[in-house]
């Protein structure tokens, strides 16, 4: 163990305690149930549009109006989902995840300086 | 349509070197005026790698497009697009896609764990030497591929843009940018580093809006009426619409550079030491926010400018012209706004190799004093009484400048070595070795509570080591006359890329190692590392001056 960060509990906090707290833990499971699902279905529907570029050219060739093909359309709907989900996470961020850990942090910060 | 003769001779004939030097000139003197204000509080390492975490998220979200957006993006693309169409806008799209990797999974977190470097994190509940020394291996490794790429792009980029030809020319500006970059990094630091970079952000961006503005108007600001000129102008007619050209030949090695791209920028360790440079992880997301925004933007401005160049220019003129495809985007330049747009797009071009290259010498000079020398070396040493020595926290920084002033000849004698060798690859190596061999690392670290010492290390080793050993026995390394070396052949591995097999290699052993691991790691440090994680608890503070 002498390998190990100095830091290891030597703010006098008692990590554990905190992490199996009833609010860290909503404050853990509403980040993961929010990030988790995500991230999986940006990464699918990413993949997807790679895999239909690097083998369904003839569908993404195919034209929706004037010279406007359906490719287009799917790589201007990454931008899109990029931009949405962007603008929910940090909705969500700030609605959610914040108040909660800015409490927790605050409390910590509290015990520490009486510590 | 064309008014630009076939031979491609016109670019150097109109192009004024001595304009487009000069818009250069200034650009460097207005960065260096900045970079030696910003120098003067540069004493403690917070100062130096992260720039007293002072700048705000806006700020750094266009230090982060800045740093991205390198000259194999702007140039690279357009060029793509207006030669081979769709397959050019495919490439970007995950460039851009990667970012809700790092806004989604890092960013914050890391923000709250580290304070410098990537390794800060990934060694803060596992054993600090071994994993350490692996982090900053694989990150002098992806700055080291990345870096040479860029300077031997100066190169190439020189005789394009300022009709330098020959090899002492092209050797005398592979030094200059060089030599500017030591002073950039030396003087400034990050916080000089990162003003270079928001001013070139500005620009670049500043510039494609007025030639996307252009090009649009030129064509009655309909979409449709840019693609059927760029059909009209191209010999390969509707098939520019569509993907295949570029990667048609082999899917399989597309879908590897996909995965590179998706999964490496998350793993950069030059994107990943931007978070640092800000005070809260809330700024963290912020400047990711602005990242995405201007990237996303600047990409879909690519997309006009890269089929306005094949319509208007026209296909085969970019390809015949000196620098090929890369002329693109200085041709439509030329074409829309004569000699002072095509300086102005050069002096921009040039700033942008200087900014990325500026970005990743702070990042592994910091890498090697931070991580190497005060942590690995100097750590637990002892004076000759057994005692031991406390590490002198300004030696540090000066192990970085000293590092900075090696890095930056080195980056010059392999920069002018490289010159006119096949490079290009060097880039999507060092998306390879990020996603192979930090991200699996980054992501168990944060997500996963029984990750070791051992999964960490096999993982990094190995992810390193794969996507290595994989690009060697590639067609980009030997048997084929565009390889590095064309007289041999050790061609065993069929794509240019190797993510598709890397990268889960990376991923496989890290849980393999970790799974085989005896030792448990800390508890007490594990919870210590999420809640501050999540919390912010304990993060690192802005500097006051």
């Amino acid at each position: 163990m002498t390998d190990h960060s100095p830091a290891e509990s030597a703010d006098g906090i008692d990590y554990i305690a905190v992490e199996e707290s009833e609010r860290f833990r909503t404050l853990k499971r509403t980040q993961r149930s929010f990030i988790f699902p995500l991230a999986a279905f940006f990464l699918i529907w990413y993949f997807v549009y790679v895999l239909l570029g690097a083998f369904a050219t003839d569908f993404m060739a195919q034209r929706v109006w004037g010279d406007i093909t359906v490719g287009l359309l799917l790589g201007l709907g990454q931008f899109v989902t990029t931009f949405a989900i962007t603008m929910g996470y940090v909705a969500f961020a700030n609605r959610k995840l914040d108040p909660i850990a800015t409490e927790i942090r605050e409390e910590l910060e509290k015990a520490q300086g009486h510590a | 349509m064309n008014v630009l003769t076939a031979t491609g001779e016109t670019l150097a004939v109109e192009s004024n070197p001595v304009l487009n030097i000069s818009i250069f000139v200034a650009f460097v003197a207005v960065t260096l005026f900045i970079v030696i204000r910003a120098s003067r509080n540069n004493k403690t390492a917070a100062d130096y790698y992260a720039a007293g975490r002072s700048f705000t998220g806006p700020q750094n979200g266009f230090a982060i497009a800045g740093d991205y957006l390198s000259a194999a993006s702007f140039l690279g693309i357009c060029g793509a697009i207006a030669i081979n169409g769709y397959d050019g806008f495919l490439y970007s799209i995950g460039f851009l896609v990667a970012w809700l990797v790092a806004l989604l999974l890092v960013a914050e977190l890391m923000r709250n764990t580290g304070k410098f470097t990537m390794a800060d994190v990934l060694s803060f509940r596992l054993k600090q030497r071994p994993v350490r020394m692996a982090a900053a291996i694989t990150t002098l490794a992806v700055c080291f591929f990345y870096l040479l790429a860029q300077m031997a792009g100066a190169g190439g980029l020189v005789s394009l843009l300022l009709g330098i030809d020959g090899r002492v020319g092209q050797s005398i500006v592979i030094a200059v940018v060089g030599v500017l970059m030591i002073v950039y990094v030396l003087i400034g630091g990050m916080k000089g580093t990162t003003w270079v970079q928001i001013v070139k952000a500005f620009l670049l961006i500043g510039g494609a809006i007025a030639m996307t503005v252009w090009v649009l108007a030129i064509h009655g600001f309909n979409l449709n009426t840019l693609l059927e000129a760029a059909v009209a102008n191209s010999d390969k007619g509707d098939a520019i619409l569509a993907p295949g050209l570029q990667y048609g030949a082999n899917p399989w090695d597309f879908l590897s550079l996909g995965m590179a791209l998706v999964l490496g920028t998350a793993g950069l360790p030059h994107v990943l030491m931007r978070f640092y440079t800000v005070p809260t992880a809330k700024e963290a997301r912020r400047s990711v926010v602005w990242a995405i925004w201007l990237i996303g933007g600047f990409y879909l401005l690519t997309l006009v400018l890269g089929y306005g160049a094949g319509a208007l220019v026209g296909a085969d003129v970019i390809a015949a012209a000196p620098g090929g495809p890369n002329s693109a985007a200085p041709l439509l330049a030329l074409y829309l706004g004569g000699p002072v747009l095509l300086g102005f797009i050069s002096a921009v071009a040039f700033a942008t190799i200087l900014a990325v290259v500026a970005g990743l010498t702070i990042t592994a000079a910091a890498s090697f004093a931070h991580d190497i020398y005060a942590n690995v070396i100097q750590k637990g040493r002892k004076d000759a009484a057994g005692n031991p020595v406390e590490p002198d926290p300004n030696g540090e920084v000066r192990v970085a400048r000293r590092t900075v002033i090696v890095i930056g000849i080195l980056a010059i004698v392999g920069g002018i070595g490289a010159q006119g060798q096949n490079i290009a690859f060097l880039v999507a190596l060092a998306f390879a070795v990020a996603a192979s061999a930090n991200l699996p690392t980054i992501l168990y670290s944060l997500f996963w509570r029984r990750f070791t010492t051992r999964g960490a290390v096999w993982s990094m080793y190995g992810g390193l080591g794969a996507a290595i050993i994989l690009i060697v026995l590639s067609p980009v390394f030997s048997g084929s006359p565009t390889s590095m070396i064309p007289g041999i052949d050790i061609v065993l591995w069929p794509m240019n890329n190797p993510g598709i097999v890397s990268i889960p290699i990376g991923f496989f052993l890290g849980w393999l190692g970790t799974i085989t691991s005896r030792t448990k790691e800390s508890p007490t440090l594990a919870a210590e590392m999420e809640v501050r994680s999540l919390t912010g608890f304990g993060a690192e503070k802005a500097v006051d001056h």
